[in-house]
């Protein structure tokens, strides 16, 4: 099977007199992990939303598993199988951590992929708790999630993705706010996602962790796509560094 | 090195709470009342009031048949405010629920017996189609309409002169009995009292909380919110509506008054004076306020300016509520305890 | 009777729009929809009438004087009431809304209802326009509109504080990381509202007599042309008052007497299932769900 499981040709969105996405095109074959990266402002997060359909584009085309899901509402397309994460990851705070996780285990999809595979709910939650590095027998899964320092909070996110059984992962900005140790830890788990086929899209700053996931990247500035590729090709563009670092600016004479 | 004492306030929970309430294991007969006892007594209460008719008076009566309407549009404002929607509009509910009864049994000759339970549920229904457009709005715009639809009804009606105009519809025929009518009443009371929080704890409640708080993270995890929105509107509605088509064969008229201001503001003030989320806080707070409000009734007009009085100081000052305070009081001691700051010089 | 009619459309227009831009200006500003502007427009009314009656100042002095007061009310409604609860939405417009009940009924209660209770207009007479007898006052009137109407505009989008506001409307936490103080500017929006409204009362309650339930209609009214032109726009409110203005000349000549107050009200919930935003809203991503 080599049909591409996501297929983005030419997107395009404008915020007023903003184009925040310019014209993107790309595809994925599945179980590939793909990394977008770029200066703040280059419409990442954008791109995120426009995938996963909490923005609707002003043209262009996104084709998931041969379907088209260009504006398609956000919730059919989790229900559709695609997953994502949140930047600003805020829990549902004045709920415990498995309350947190009730919610998108009992979600129509995942209710039906995952049939009685856990016999119930509890079972599901705290296996999935397990999975993100959660120690099965500590009380934090019945704390208030308000009270979760942030790396557990972002490995929340990462479970809450997971109990929907997607075949897509976006994950926007998981490394962000985690320490280095935090990261290493995490680092296995995605691992495993991508052996179990999923097919994952990672938007991240922090470039060495992500490298180290990923089998190629996407490079966006100012809303355009200025390079893709593997790593060690793309990072040696000139148009890239400059995108990050800034070009000199030429001096007189 | 000096060092300074000063007191701080601590809140710890009393030993019988921290005990009782993972309620795995009741150890004594005094932890088992300390969990039941509040519950006991009120459901004794309502049992034992209306076999009181003889000695408390028509009056009387139709003030706990008020107290109670007003309970019910109350829990229905929690169930809304538990799913994110702030309803400034439970006369809305009511007045669809009264004049569907009225119009039933005015036109069509109908029983109560069918018009109640026809009206609570097809009310309901009009209720939730109503409402539906602005269900994907967020913030104060469920607020605004809910604040305006009573009104905008009232004045068609006025200007239309169709469902009895400002005349309304009279001689509708009464429920039977008057022990029996309080009962029914009670019953459905407790019904959507002890209902809607078994409701809001559920997983489905969970759904509904989770879109209050966060309902973006609800989107993400699959759910169609607005068809969530729309079932909460529903469910919610039940209880003001039969409250709209009970008062109807109660006064055996419908009027444009079924619209008024005051069946929004009097389970809001309730509400906010109980305290928000816990539905109890609703029911706490129409008990204290209508007998209260009886009592100031000859004041006349001041009687609004206190009712407002109360809801602008308690909304400002005492924002969880009353029965919140009340728990936290019985549940946690409050003490001063010393401690040592150190000031390095 | 079509220039008649064009004419009094134009009052009725200028009236709402005058009722309305200090509600609009709060609420688009501050995001604090407040509901005791009806019954600061009514206590201007009261206030200027028992300057006027009681103190024995001239009418433009105990006018000018009620618009100030009425922007220190507005200012210390919200440091008193609204700064505790900011960003609580509910309890907000509960306060705000049980704030304006308690001082409505209160002017019911203390028995301020009567034909005594009126405001002397502007300027006696009238003048004819082409063929239609208009008066004075209601031609002062939509001057009035017209210059509150270019003040707004250009304090909005001109003036340094007006920008101010702005930004703080537009995104709160950058506006505060550049330093404007949110319960200032909150405080500052709120004043001035209340002034606007006041100046509203000023103007327009000479054309009859000081009625309670004013109080709430205001208010209504001002909603209802918000929610129709857009907040924070003030071409929307400009259109909107025009539309509305009309519209509620019509039902009330065609349909009956009672048919003004099903327009307006009836604008307030077509508006909001259909297109929230309102005609001329800028909020649209911001404001509204996905």
């Amino acid at each position: 099977m080599n049909e591409p499981i996501i297929k983005i040709s030419n997107l395009c969105k404008s915020f007023g007199g903003t184009k925040a996405t310019n014209d993107i095109s790309f595809e994925l074959k599945p179980g590939e992990a793909l990394g977008i990266i770029g200066p703040n402002g280059s419409g990442k997060s954008t791109l995120i939303n426009l995938i996963s359909g909490f923005v609707k584009p002003d043209q262009g085309q996104i084709l998931f598993k041969g379907k088209n899901i260009t504006g398609v509402a956000p919730h059919k397309i989790v229900n559709l199988g695609i997953a994502r994460s949140f930047q600003m990851s805020r829990p549902f705070y004045n709920m415990s951590v498995y309350k947190n996780l009730i919610i998108p285990i009992s979600s129509p999809r995942a209710r039906k992929l995952r049939g009685g595979k856990y016999g119930d709910l509890d079972e599901a939650a705290i296996h999935l708790l397990e999975e993100v590095g959660f120690e099965r027998d500590s009380q934090v899964p019945y704390k208030e999630a308000g009270a979760l320092p942030h790396g557990y909070l972002k490995r929340l996110e990462l479970a809450r993705c997971l109990a929907l059984e997607p075949d897509i992962v976006i994950l926007d900005e998981l490394f962000s706010g985690m320490s280095m140790s935090e990261i290493a830890s995490v680092v296995p788990l995605l691992e495993r996602i991508k052996h179990e086929g999923k097919t994952l899209i990672m938007v991240e700053h922090r470039l060495t962790e992500l490298f180290k996931i990923i089998d190629k990247i996407i490079v966006l500035n100012f809303g355009i796509k200025i390079a893709e590729g593997i790593p060690r090709d793309v990072m040696t563009q000139d148009q890239v560094t400059s995108a990050y670092l800034g070009s000199e600016v030429e001096t007189g004479a | 090195m000096r060092t300074n004492t000063s007191q701080r306030k601590e809140r710890i929970d009393r030993g019988i709470k921290v005990r009782s309430d993972e309620i795995f294991v009741l150890a004594s007969m005094r932890d088992l009342l300390y969990a039941i006892w509040p519950k006991a007594i009120v459901i004794l209460a309502m049992l034992i009031l209306p076999l009181l008719k003889d000695v408390v008076g028509m009056y009387w009566l139709n003030v706990l048949v008020t107290t109670l309407v007003v309970i019910l549009l109350a829990l229905s404002w929690d169930l809304l405010a538990s799913a994110g929607l702030v309803s400034l509009g439970q006369a809305f509910f009511f007045g669809v629920g009264s004049y569907i009864a009225g119009y039933l049994s005015f036109r069509f000759g109908w029983s109560p017996l069918f018009t109640i339970p026809t009206a609570t549920l097809v009310g309901a229904l009009i209720s939730a189609l109503f409402l539906y457009p602005v269900l994907r709005l967020r913030g104060i715009y469920f607020g605004l309409i809910t604040f305006a639809l009573p009104l905008l009804l009232g004045r068609l009606i006025e200007a239309t002169k169709v469902l009895g105009g400002t005349e309304g519809m009279s001689a509708l025929p009464p429920l039977p009995g008057i022990t029996g009518k309080l009962y029914l009443l009670m019953f459905i009371v407790l019904l959507t009292l002890f209902g809607f929080r078994r409701l809001v704890s559920s997983n489905y409640g969970l759904v509904l909380q989770g879109i209050r708080d966060n309902d973006r993270a609800v989107i993400a995890a699959g759910y169609n919110i607005q068809w969530y929105k729309a079932q909460a509107v529903f469910i919610a509605a039940l209880p003001a509506t039969f409250a709209g088509a009970f008062v109807a064969h109660h006064f055996q008229f419908v009027g444009i008054p079924a619209f008024a201001l005051d069946y929004s503001i009097l389970p809001l003030t309730a509400v906010v004076v109980g305290g928000a989320g816990t539905f109890i806080g609703g029911a706490l707070g129409a008990v204290i306020l209508m007998p209260l409000s009886e009592l100031l009734r000859e004041f006349g007009s001041l009687r609004v300016v206190i009712y407002s009085l109360i809801l602008l100081i308690f909304s400002v000052g005492l924002p969880e509520g009353l029965f919140k305070y009340i728990k936290r009081k019985y549940s946690q001691i409050e003490r001063l305890t010393t401690m040592e700051e150190v000031k390095h010089e | 009777m079509v220039t008649n009619f064009l004419i009094y459309g134009l009052v009725n227009s200028a009236i709402l729009m005058l009722s309305a831009i200090g509600f609009s200006l709060t609420f688009g500003l501050s995001g604090v929809a407040n509901f005791a502007h009806g019954a600061i427009y009514l206590t201007a009314g009261f206030t200027a009438w028992m300057l006027i009656n009681y103190l024995g100042l001239s009418p433009l002095v105990a006018m000018l004087i009620t618009v100030v007061l009425m922007g220190i009310l507005g200012a210390l409604i919200y440091r008193i009431i609204l700064m505790p609860v900011r960003g609580i939405v509910l309890s907000e417009v509960i306060s705000t809304f049980a704030l304006g009940v308690a001082m409505i009924e209160f002017f019911r209660w203390k028995g301020f209802v009567s034909f005594d209770f009126s405001l002397p207009p502007f300027m006696k007479g009238g003048i004819d326009i082409i063929g239609v007898t208009i008066d004075y006052q209601r031609l002062i009137i939509i001057g009035i509109a017209v210059i509150m109407a270019i003040f707004l505009w250009y304090f909005t989008h001109y003036t340094n504080t007006g920008l101010a506001l702005r930004g703080m409307a537009q995104d709160e936490y950058t506006a505060l990381c550049i330093g404007i103080e949110s319960d200032w500017a909150a405080m500052l929006s709120l004043g001035l509202g209340a002034a606007l409204a006041a100046v509203a009362a000023v103007a327009i309650l000479p054309l009859g007599i000081i009625s309670i339930n004013m109080g709430y209609d205001i208010f209504l009214i001002a909603l209802a042309v918000s929610v129709l032109g857009g907040l924070e726009s003030t071409l929307g409110l400009f259109v909107g008052s025009l539309i509305l203005g009309y519209a509620m000349v019509i039902a009330s000549t065609y349909l009956g007497p009672q048919w003004g107050q099903v327009v307006y009200l009836g604008a307030i919930v077509i508006v909001l299932a259909i297109k929230p935003s309102g005609l001329f809203g800028k909020y649209k991503e911001l404001e509204e769900r996905v």
